[in-house]
C-alpha cells in the first residue's frame, strides 16, 4: 500500500528492537477474548484508477454533477468561488497542520485566523469574533447556552420561528438534557417576527432573531432592541447569508450582544451542506463567556509581533467540567478560506456582489409575479423571498429539474405546514437575466 | 549522525492583510449587471465593511507567505500524541472536489442526491463493520461533537427507562473534552484514578459504580497509549448496575481489525475521521465525529437517518426517541467523502496493517528512547508512548524546552503536558505513515537534545531559533487580549 | 518554584487549607491568596471577582485566579458579605504575583461571625500542613 512505507526488512529490524517476533505479538497486552476472531468485512482495496471511476460514478448520481441553475438558498447558497480560493486553501501547510498549539511553527494559521477574526468583527460590527464553529446552527445553540448561563434567574430562551428550522432543532437538541426550554416567537401575517409576543413572555434569558429571516425578510432589529433592553435580556441575532452584510446595516449597529451565523457564502463550496462555517461574535463584555478558540496578538522573545491561541482557560482541556463549551476542533480551514475570500472580493467587491444578489432577486420576483405567481409578503428582502405558486407547479418543478437541471425554489410546507403551495426562492449573482426569463417562461 | 531536516531558508515578512490594502483595488472580476439596480431603503443600508482592497497577486502572495510559516504533515514528522497526524492522501481531496459532490445543494431533494446518500449509507456501514456496532450516525461535526452526541444518547436512553441518573465516571486517562461533554448533559463527573499499571482496575470501577451513575467514559487505548485490558469486566460491572459505557474512539488507529469496541461491551463510541481515517486536520478542523451504537440505542441516534429501500436511499426523520438534530444539514459531508475514499483505498488488510504498523512505530520509539527520556509506564504500548522530563530535571530542562528545541531540528514536537496523570508528559504518536528512516532521525534528534540538556542547556532554553518567531509571550496575550487588528 | 522555606508567610494573617490568607482589622476581613498559591500558579493573567454585596458562607467559592494554562478557584476562609473588591486587579492581575498580601489583596468582607477566624491556621500550623 502506497501510504505505508515499511519494507519487510524494516519490519524485521524494528520488531527486533521491540523484542517481539511478529506484528501480532505487539498486541499481546490485549486479552484474546477481546480480540476479534474474524477480520474486517470490507470491499477489496481499489487502485487510484478504480477509485476515480467508482467515485465519479457515485458523484454522477447527484444531479449537481451536470451543473445546475440554483434558485434555492435556505442556508446553503450558490455563489461564485474565485479560482484562487480553493487553490490557496488547499496549500498543504494550512491543510495538513493541527490546531496551532506550537505557535512558533503555526504563525501562518494564527495570523490568518487573527485576520479572519478581524474581518468578521468588521462584517458584523461586533467587538470580538471567535476562530469559528461547526456551522451557523451550532453557533446559535452555543449563544443560547451563554444567555442561559449569564441570566441565572431565567430558564427559557425565546427564538423567532423564522430562525432557520434546522437551527431551531439544534437548539432543542442542545437544551433537552439541561432543563432549559426554547419558546417560539410566532411570525406576523407580514412575514416578520411578532415583536409584541415577546412582551408577555416571562422567565426569558435571551432572544434570538434571524435577519434576513428564513423567508428572506430583513427584520426590524432596532425595534427588538428596545424590548430586549426593557426586559434586560441578552440579544442574539443570527443569519444564514453572510454576504447580506455587504449592504445591510450590521447587527452591531443595533446593539446586539451576540451574533451567530453561517459563513458558507464566503467562498465555501456547498458540498451537500457541510463543512460550512459557524461564525460567532460578541461584545467585549462577553469575552470570557465565548466558547471556542480565540487568537490574540503578542510579542516573541525578540520583541517581534506574533500570534497565539489565548484565553484558553475558558476551554474544555483546562476548565474540564466547568468549561463554557466542549468544542475543540472547529472549522479552521474554512475560516481561513473565508478570510481568503473576503480579502479577494474586498471592500469594493462585497458591496457590488451584495447589490447584485439583491437586484437579481428583485428581478426574479418581478418576472415570477408576471408569470402568475403571487408575492405573499411585501417586506424588504436581500436575496430570498416567498411566492405562492399556481396549481401544477410541483409537477412543472420536477420536470424542470429532470429536463433542464433548474431548481425552482424550495417547498415551504414541510417547514411551515400552513404554507401549502408556498415556495422560497433565491437568486444569487450567478444566475443570469436570461435564466430567470427562461424560468418565468417555463412556469407561466 | 545523519543530517537533521531542520535548516535555515528564506521566508518572507508579511504584514497584516489590511496593511497591504490600496483604495480602489479588487481581486475579483465582477460580473456585468444584466438587471436593473434597485437600491435598498437607506434605513436598511449599512456602511460597506472595511475589507482590504488587493489585487489577485497580492492575495496569492499574502497567503502563500503565511503558509510558509506553518508546519504540516506534508512538511515533516508530526508525532503529536493523541492527534494521529498521519499522511493525508491527495486522491481523497480530488474525490471530494468532484462537481457532483462539492456542488451538491443539501436541499436538492433525495431523488437528485442519490450519490451522496449512497456514499453516506455505505460509509456508515463500513464504519459500523470496523467498530462492531449495529448503528452509526455521521452527523457530528468533530470529535467533541460526537462525544456530545454520545452523551445525549446516553441521557435519552436513561430518560426513556423512566429514571434519569446524575453522575458519570471519568477516568484520569480520558480525553480532556470528556468532562465538558458530560456537563453539557447535566452529568456530574466522578473522577477515577487508573491503577498502578496505567490501566483501570475493575474493583475501582465497582467501588464507584451505582444506580445513580449513568455510565463511564473510557478512552481505549487510553491516553497513556495503553490498552484497557480489563475492558470486558469493566463493561460488565457498569451494565450490571444499568449503566452504559461510552467509548472515546479517538485512538481507534491502534486497533482496526484487531478489536471491535462494539463487540466487547462498549455501547456508544465516537470516531474522529480526521485522525484515524486520514482526512486533514486543516489547522483545527473541519473534522468529523461519527458515532456508533449498539442495537438498543439505535432509536436514539440523531435525525435525519439514512435508509435504503431496494436501490433507493432516503432520509428518515420520524424517529420519536431520537436526540434530534445536531447539524444544520447532514454533518461534514466533504470530510466523509475523504474517509470513504481512504477506506476503499485501504481495504480490510490495509486497515489492519495501519494499526499494526502504527503500534510497531510507537513501540520502536519507546524502546529506542527509554534510556534517554524517563518512561513512567514501561510496558508494551499501542499507537503512542508517554515519556517525561524526569531525567532532565537535574539540568533544569523541562519538557517544553525539549519540545521547542525539536522545532530547530525540523520536527513538530509531540503532545506536551498531556495526559495530566504524567507530570511533564511528552507524548509521542508517530503513526504508521512515518518510515523507519524518518523515525530514526527523530530518535537521533531527541538523543542529541538530551545530550545538549547536559552540556549546553541554553540551546534548549533559548529554543527555537529557526522558526519565524521565537517563544511567544502568552502571559501578555492573556492579560491584555488583542483579538482583532 | 519556591522551596517551602523561601515562602513569604507573614505572621499577622491567618491561612486556609486552600492557600488563601485572611486578615481581621477593625470590622472587616481582607482576603487574598498566599505566596504559595501565587507561586504555584505562576504568572496570573486574570482574577474573577465577586460583586460587592454578594454574601458567602465559609468554604464557598467566591472567585478564581487564572494563569495562562490553569484556573484555580478561591474559597471563603470565613462567612461574610463582600464590602470591597480590588478593582486594580482588572487591569493589573500581576499585582497578585508581585505583592499578594498588600497591593494584590482580592476582597474585603464584613464577617458574619468573626470568631470563625479562630478556626483558621496560623503560620506555624500552615507550614506544617504544607510539609505534610
Amino acid at each position: 500500500m502506497r501510504y505505508l512505507p515499511h519494507t519487510q526488512e524494516d519490519i524485521k529490524e524494528m520488531l527486533a528492537v521491540t523484542g517481539c517476533t511478529s506484528l501480532d505479538d505487539l498486541f499481546d497486552t490485549i486479552p484474546d477474548a477481546v480480540k476479534t476472531k474474524h477480520g474486517l468485512n470490507l470491499p477489496d482495496p481499489l487502485s487510484e484508477w478504480d477509485l476515480n471511476e467508482h467515485m465519479e460514478k457515485l458523484a454522477s448520481k447527484n444531479i449537481a454533477c451536470k451543473g445546475y441553475t440554483c434558485f434555492i438558498g435556505a442556508g446553503s447558497y450558490d455563489h461564485h468561488i474565485p479560482s484562487i480560493i480553493p487553490y490557496l486553501a488547499s496549500r498543504s501547510e494550512f491543510a495538513t497542520a493541527y490546531t496551532p498549539y506550537q505557535p512558533e511553527v503555526s504563525q501562518g494559521t494564527l495570523q490568518g485566523i487573527y485576520e479572519f477574526q478581524t474581518m468578521v468583527t468588521d462584517l458584523l460590527g461586533m467587538d470580538i469574533a471567535t476562530a469559528s464553529h461547526y456551522d451557523g446552527g451550532t453557533a446559535l445553540a452555543e449563544c443560547a447556552l451563554i444567555a442561559l448561563r449569564k441570566n441565572k434567574n431565567a430558564d427559557k430562551i425565546a427564538v423567532s420561528d423564522l430562525v432557520h428550522p434546522s437551527h431551531r432543532q439544534i437548539i432543542d437538541t442542545y437544551l433537552k438534557p439541561t432543563g432549559y426550554k426554547m419558546v417560539l416567537i410566532p411570525h406576523t401575517a407580514e412575514g416578520v417576527t411578532d415583536i409584541t409576543a415577546l412582551e408577555s413572555m416571562e422567565g426569558i434569558a435571551g432572544v434570538a432573531v434571524q435577519s434576513p429571516n428564513f423567508f428572506g425578510h430583513i427584520e426590524d432589529l432596532g425595534a427588538f432592541k428596545k424590548i430586549v433592553d426593557a426586559k434586560k435580556l441578552l440579544f442574539i441575532t443570527s443569519f444564514t447569508e453572510a454576504l447580506s452584510w455587504g449592504m445591510l446595516k450590521n447587527p452591531g449597529s443595533f446593539g446586539v450582544d451576540l451574533v451567530a451565523g453561517e459563513g458558507q457564502s464566503l467562498g465555501i463550496a456547498k458540498t451537500f451542506g457541510g463543512p460550512g462555517l459557524g461564525l460567532l461574535a460578541g461584545t467585549s463584555k462577553l469575552m470570557r463567556d465565548l466558547p471556542g478558540r480565540l487568537v490574540g496578538r503578542t510579542k516573541d522573545t525578540n520583541g517581534e509581533d506574533g500570534y497565539v491561541l489565548t484565553l484558553s482557560t475558558r476551554e474544555q482541556h483546562i476548565r474540564r467540567e466547568k468549561a463554557s463549551s466542549n468544542i475543540c476542533s472547529n472549522n479552521g480551514l474554512n475560516a481561513m478560506t473565508a478570510a481568503m475570500y473576503l480579502s479577494t472580493i474586498g471592500k469594493i467587491g462585497i458591496r457590488e456582489i451584495a447589490q447584485l444578489n439583491h437586484d437579481k432577486a428583485v428581478y426574479l420576483k418581478s418576472v415570477l409575479t408576471a408569470a402568475g405567481f403571487k408575492p405573499v409578503f411585501d417586506q424588504p428582502f436581500f436575496n430570498e423571498f416567498v411566492m405562492k405558486v399556481p396549481k401544477g407547479f410541483q409537477e412543472k418543478r420536477a420536470e424542470l429539474i429532470n429536463n433542464h437541471c433548474v431548481f425552482a425554489g424550495l417547498d415551504l410546507e414541510p417547514y411551515y405546514p400552513q404554507l401549502t403551495d408556498h415556495y422560497l426562492f433565491c437568486a444569487t449573482e450567478k444566475v443570469s437575466r436570461q435564466q430567470m426569463d427562461q424560468l418565468a417562461k417555463e412556469v407561466a | 549522525m545523519t543530517r537533521q531536516p531542520g535548516t535555515k531558508g528564506l521566508i518572507f515578512n508579511e504584514p497584516n492583510v489590511w496593511d497591504k490594502s490600496r483604495e480602489g483595488r479588487c481581486a475579483i472580476s465582477l460580473p456585468k449587471a444584466d438587471v436593473d439596480r434597485v437600491p435598498l431603503e437607506p434605513a436598511l443600508t449599512g456602511d460597506t465593511p472595511d475589507l482590504p482592497q488587493l489585487s489577485e497577486l497580492d492575495v496569492v502572495r499574502h497567503y502563500t507567505r503565511l503558509s510558509q510559516w506553518n508546519f504540516g504533515v506534508d512538511s515533516g514528522m508530526y508525532p503529536l500524541g493523541s492527534c494521529t497526524m498521519k499522511y493525508n492522501p491527495k486522491t481523497n481531496e480530488v474525490q471530494a472536489a468532484r462537481q457532483g459532490f462539492a456542488g451538491a445543494h443539501p436541499l436538492a431533494g433525495e431523488a437528485f442526491s442519490q450519490g451522496a446518500l449512497q456514499l453516506m449509507y455505505d460509509l456508515e456501514k463500513y464504519l459500523a463493520e470496523i467498530t462492531g456496532f449495529a448503528g452509526m450516525t455521521l452527523q457530528p461535526a468533530a470529535g467533541a461533537h460526537g462525544e456530545l452526541a454520545g452523551m445525549l444518547i446516553i441521557h435519552a436512553y436513561h430518560a426513556k427507562q423512566g429514571r434519569q441518573r446524575s453522575k458519570i465516571i471519568i477516568p484520569d486517562t480520558a480525553h480532556g473534552t470528556n468532562p465538558a461533554s458530560a456537563t453539557l448533559c447535566g452529568y456530574k463527573s466522578v473522577n477515577l484514578a487508573s491503577g498502578k499499571k496505567g490501566v483501570l482496575e475493575p474493583e475501582a470501577v465497582a467501588a464507584v459504580m451505582d444506580e445513580d451513575t449513568a455510565g463511564i467514559m473510557i478512552t481505549n487505548p487510553n491516553t497513556l497509549g495503553l490498552f484497557e485490558r480489563n475492558i470486558k469486566e469493566i463493561c460488565d460491572i457498569v451494565h450490571a448496575k444499568g449503566g452504559l459505557v461510552y467509548g472515546d474512539g479517538a485512538n481507534m488507529n491502534a486497533i482496526m481489525g484487531i478489536v471491535k469496541p462494539g463487540k466487547v461491551g462498549i455501547d456508544v463510541l465516537h470516531l474522529n475521521l480526521h485522525k484515524t481515517f486520514s482526512t486533514p486536520h486543516g489547522g483545527g478542523g473541519p473534522g468529523s465525529g461519527p458515532v456508533g451504537v449498539v442495537e438498543k440505542l439505535i432509536p436514539f441516534l440523531p435525525i435525519p437517518r439514512i435508509e435504503k429501500d431496494l436501490d433507493t436511499f432516503r432520509f428518515v426523520t420520524e424517529c420519536p426517541d431520537s436526540i434530534g438534530r445536531l447539524h444544520t444539514f447532514y454533518g461534514h459531508f466533504g470530510v466523509m467523502i475523504k474517509a470513504y475514499a481512504y477506506i476503499l483505498s485501504m481495504g480490510a488488510k490495509g486497515l489492519l496493517d495501519v494499526s499494526r504498523l502504527a503500534v510497531l512505530n510507537a513501540n520502536y520509539i519507546k524502546e529506542s528512547l527509554k534510556g534517554t527520556l524517563n518512561l513512567p509506564y514501561d510496558m508494551p504500548c499501542m499507537h503512542e508512548c508517554v515519556f517525561n522530563d524526569a531525567h532532565q530535571k537535574k539540568h533544569h530542562i523541562t519538557t517544553m524546552d525539549m519540545a521547542k528545541r525539536l522545532l530547530d531540528y525540523g520536527f513538530h514536537p509531540p503532545t506536551v503536558y498531556f495526559p495530566l496523570v504524567v507530570e511533564g508528559a511528552f507524548m509521542v504518536e508517530p503513526t504508521e505513515t512515518e518510515s523507519k528512516e524518518d523515525i530514526d532521525q527523530f530518535i537521533q534528534a531527541v538523543k542529541a537534545i538530551a545530550k545538549e540538556a547536559e552540556t549546553t542547556p541554553e540551546k534548549l532554553t533559548q529554543a527555537p531559533v529557526l522558526p519565524k518567531v521565537g517563544r511567544l509571550d502568552e502571559v501578555a496575550a492573556a492579560r491584555k487580549p488583542c483579538l482583532r487588528g | 518554584m519556591k522551596e517551602i522555606n523561601d515562602l513569604n508567610l507573614p505572621e499577622d494573617v491567618k491561612y486556609t487549607k486552600d492557600h488563601e490568607w485572611a486578615k481581621f482589622e477593625k470590622d472587616t476581613v481582607t482576603i487574598g491568596i498566599n505566596d504559595y498559591a501565587q507561586d504555584q500558579l505562576g504568572e496570573i493573567v486574570f482574577v474573577e471577582l465577586p460583586e460587592v454585596g454578594d454574601a458567602f458562607s465559609a468554604e464557598d467559592e467566591f472567585g478564581s485566579v487564572e494563569s495562562v494554562k490553569a484556573v484555580s478557584e478561591m474559597y471563603m476562609p470565613i462567612s461574610g458579605e463582600v464590602v470591597a473588591v480590588n478593582e486594580n486587579l482588572e487591569d493589573a492581575p500581576e499585582l497578585v504575583n508581585e505583592d499578594c498580601y498588600q497591593g494584590g489583596w482580592i476582597i474585603k468582607i464584613k464577617p458574619s461571625d468573626p470568631t470563625e477566624m479562630d478556626g483558621l491556621m496560623d503560620k506555624t500550623a500552615y507550614l506544617e500542613m504544607l510539609k505534610g
